[in-house]
């Protein structure tokens, strides 16, 4: 039973650490997308600063170093996005698709230039890395019945991004409900000739947006190579981009919604990983497989009609023109 | 005026106005002045310039060239921003509303003042009570903008523009979607909004609105200033001949009509759709050979799901209507195809999206829904000559200009995009017509004689059910009319019998008997 319960408080502490870029990346995608712009470049904005962070790591040996470098290409790549699409007026969806495909090939060529190593960067030591922050007295507590194990195993021992991304979560939804900055983008993304007839750039607006979306998907990037892994691994964000997007969907671009639904795909991930091998009772070997599929399976069969109709933004996936 | 006989103050002067859109020459050399406190109308038919115009003044567009002065000075202006630093504020005929916003969120959206939300709100809720105290525009400010009644939306409009400081109001088509009472509420504000001193700039294409509220009237034509005048000295008939350039006959010659055997009876049609809300209750009419029954409400009001039931676009969820020896209900629903073959036509609201292919040419779109038919209007093999040769006959017929048949359909203005559904409807010779706004952004020329078209129908035999939201359309033209209210029927009403009074409370949704009695009553006292 202890064991079991050990078990369980370990599943919960992966779900955290599997869960950390999913969140990131969710509320990179509440801002684009509230804000009107379709951003199916979180894959490709993750990836490209996944490999920048831990190219820059592994030749400054500072993690740090490595993030900000992380950082400022994937809001590069937001800028991009956004010349494509907001300036230019062009098709976000294919724009986005563009940077995921110039990703996934410009981090191998890169690598193999940089580091002769078949697309992979160098493995970083401890140092280079974000190290987990054991939080104090984790072990005295640890006797202690029920919240004792909690507090090791859940609560302490994550680096600094999960605290990163958890409180991105209460950023995203201060800056939303509480700022003049969220008004006017949530504006912007319903009815953005409102905005303009307001006196306010439209394009502007957008931008910024973007620019914030490319700062955490920078940080979700960073986490994958140089927090959670200890180097990049080419195509190492394996969809997680397009996850977290379905999670941002699935909790109805609400911050909260969104949290949760990353949350569920991490445990469903931890859970899977955690029964590799495992024999189950009555059904044999776990199917790791099929728990695997399941965040794919939930976002369809549940936005497909059960948790009510998800009610995206009006005015999403249209380049702004002024009507004649 | 405190300063006699002197050159009053001007709010806005402009000149030489000139804008281009691609080929087209939307302002011609524009001369505008507008006198300070003054309620300046601007009218014109669609496509004359005046939307252009004053978005050119609000910053939504820049001038090519020309002179724009604000209270005497001249200004550049480039952004809205600009107009409404000058204290320009526009409600616009589509409203800029965030709909999913309170009335507070929309009204401070853009001038917050504060980087927080609350504090701005809290600026921004005793600024809104302070000006629905003095201009008595009461709205609850706190309410989800979507959920209010358009009239209401429109005085938020009003609301915004106001608590940015506007001393010169800009409105373009504000009456186009209220009821006459709405329109009756709208004109008091604005003459209690000239009484504070606002400058008010009212675009229109409604010759009697006008009349009714304007001290100065310019009119528009073709992309060009074509006349300055006061109202008290013009007449309805100089502005509209002004408008269109000749001579136009305002009234419709309407004979009486001799009604026939009835070709479509419908009863207790419901229309609920699938969250449950009603479109249609319990409606049931009797359509005859020879009469045009006029539909009248406030857009919204479930005429435009009458019109989709009665055509076979969507089926009715309860009840039934007959036409010929068809029977149609929800558990045998029918398709507009089938009602086709039955001499159902039917002229859709929404040209642009049920009327015709904008890209498709003229022929194309002449034979929409036709070309299954027989083989003058296609079959399997379509052949283009022959299909062209179709219709440069009727664009002949019904004055369709130019008389291009591969010219794509978009490249016609609206009055004969309009003329194009028109012919096609029509010379199937229906039992039937269905008619959904038929002079919707169409030109007074072109109005006359879609008119005159379907009176000439009515008057060969056939059934005319017209859905406008134009009150003067359906009386002019309807032998009876029935007003639709929140999906019901709320009334009928004889020719004879309706006037703009009547029909404005019904459209309110209160019954026929009782408006009959209020307005006996108000005969009395």
């Amino acid at each position: 039973m202890a064991d079991l319960w050990l078990q369980f408080l370990l599943t919960i502490d992966a779900t955290l650490r599997v869960g950390t870029p999913l969140i990131l990346c969710a509320m990179a995608g509440i801002f684009s997308e509230k804000s009107g712009v379709i951003d199916i470049s979180l894959e490709g904005k993750m990836l490209m600063s996944a490999f920048a962070a831990a190219a820059v790591a592994a030749l400054t040996s500072s993690a740090l170093a490595g993030l900000t470098v992380a950082i400022g290409v994937s809001v590069l790549l937001g800028l991009l996005h956004g010349l494509a699409s907001i300036t230019l007026r062009g098709n976000q969806v294919i724009s986005g698709l563009a940077i995921n495909i110039l990703a996934s090939g410009l981090t191998v060529t890169i690598g193999i230039a940089m580091f002769q190593q078949g697309g992979q960067t160098p493995n970083l030591a401890r140092a280079e890395r974000f190290r987990p922050i054991e939080l104090p007295l984790a072990e005295q507590l640890s006797s202690l019945p029920l919240i004792g194990p909690i507090y090791r195993e859940v609560i302490s021992g994550h680096n600094i991004l999960v605290w990163v991304a958890l409180a991105a979560v209460l950023f995203t939804a201060y800056i939303l409900t509480r700022t003049r900055f969220g008004l006017r983008l949530r504006a912007v993304g319903e009815k953005p000739e409102a905005l303009d007839s307001a006196g306010v750039s439209v394009a502007r607006t957008r931008y910024m947006a973007l620019i914030i979306a490319g700062v955490l998907c920078g940080m979700a990037g960073a986490y994958l190579s140089t927090a959670h892994g200890s180097g990049f691994v080419r195509e190492m964000t394996a969809g997680k981009g397009y996850i977290a997007l379905a999670a941002m969907i699935f909790g109805k671009w609400q911050p909260r919604g969104a949290l949760l639904a990353c949350l569920l795909f991490g445990f469903l991930e931890a859970v899977a990983s955690r029964l590799q091998g495992v024999n189950v009772p009555l059904i044999g070997e776990a199917p790791v497989d099929l728990i695997l599929a399941l965040p794919y399976l939930l976002t369809v069969i549940l936005l497909a009609g059960f948790v009510g109709k998800a009610m995206p933004p009006r005015a999403i996936g249209e380049p702004y023109v002024k009507e004649r | 005026m405190a300063n006699g006989d002197s050159t009053p103050p001007l709010a806005i002067e402009l000149s030489a106005i000139n804008k281009s859109f691609g080929d087209v020459h939307a302002n011609m050399d524009v001369n505008l002045k507008v006198v300070s406190g003054h309620i300046h109308g601007i009218i014109g038919e669609n496509g004359a310039g005046k939307s252009t115009l004053v978005s050119i003044l609000y910053g939504f567009y820049a001038a090519d060239s020309g002179l724009i002065s604000i209270n005497g000075q001249t200004t550049m202006i480039r952004h809205s921003a600009d107009a409404i630093a000058r204290g320009i504020g526009m409600v616009h005929q589509h409203f800029m509303l965030v709909p999913n916003f309170t009335v507070l969120e929309n009204v401070m959206l853009g001038h917050e003042g504060s980087l927080s939300v609350e504090a701005s709100a809290q600026k921004a809720r005793s600024a809104l009570n302070k000006l629905s105290e003095d201009f008595g525009l009461a709205v609850d400010p706190d309410i989800i903008v979507e959920n209010l009644p358009v009239g209401l939306q429109q005085r938020v409009e009003i609301l915004k523009a106001l608590f940015r400081g506007a001393e010169i109001l800009i409105l373009d088509e504000p009456t186009g979607v209220l009821t006459p009472q709405e329109t009756e509420q709208l004109f008091e504000i604005l003459h209690a909004l000239r009484e504070e001193g606002v400058t008010i700039l009212l675009i229109t294409h409604k010759l009697k609105e006008i009349m009714a509220i304007t001290d100065d009237v310019s009119v528009m034509r073709g992309g060009k200033m074509v006349a300055h005048l006061e109202t008290a000295r013009t007449s309805p008939a100089e502005l509209a001949e002004l408008m269109v350039g000749r001579k136009v006959l305002l009234e419709v010659d309407h004979t009486q009509a001799k009604p026939g055997v009835p070709v479509m009876q419908a009863q207790n049609l419901c229309l609920t759709t699938a969250n449950g809300i009603d479109q249609l209750k319990d409606i049931s009419l009797t359509l005859r050979e020879g009469e045009i029954v006029g539909v009248a409400g406030v857009s919204g009001n479930g005429q435009s799901e009458l019109l989709d039931v009665l055509s076979g676009i969507t089926a009715p969820t309860d009840g039934s209507f007959r036409v010929g020896t068809s029977e149609i209900t929800a558990q045998q629903p029918s398709d507009p195809a089938q009602l086709r073959s039955l001499g159902v036509a039917h002229v859709p609201e929404d040209r642009h999206k049920c009327g015709i292919i904008l890209p498709f040419s003229a022929a194309e779109s002449m034979i929409l829904g036709y070309s299954s038919g027989d083989g003058q209007n296609g079959g399997w093999w379509l052949s283009p000559s022959e299909l062209e040769t179709n219709c440069a006959d009727r664009m002949q017929d019904f004055d369709i200009r130019p008389p291009l048949p591969k010219l794509a359909s978009a490249n016609f203005s609206g009055g004969n995009q309009q003329k194009i559904v028109l012919a096609r409807e029509i010379s199937t010779q229906p039992k039937l017509l269905l008619v959904g706004q038929p002079t919707r952004g169409v030109d007074i020329g072109a109005i006359e004689f879609i008119h005159k078209q379907l009176i000439a129908l009515r008057n060969k035999g056939c059934a005319i059910l017209l859905v406008s939201v134009e009150l003067d359309e359906i009386m002019s033209l309807s032998d009876r009319i029935l007003v639709m209210n929140n999906g019901q029927m709320v009334g009928e009403l004889t020719r004879d019998e309706a006037d703009e009074q009547r029909l404005g409370l019904m459209m309110a949704g209160i019954g026929a008997d009782d408006v009959v009695t209020a307005s006996q009553m108000g005969a009395k006292s």
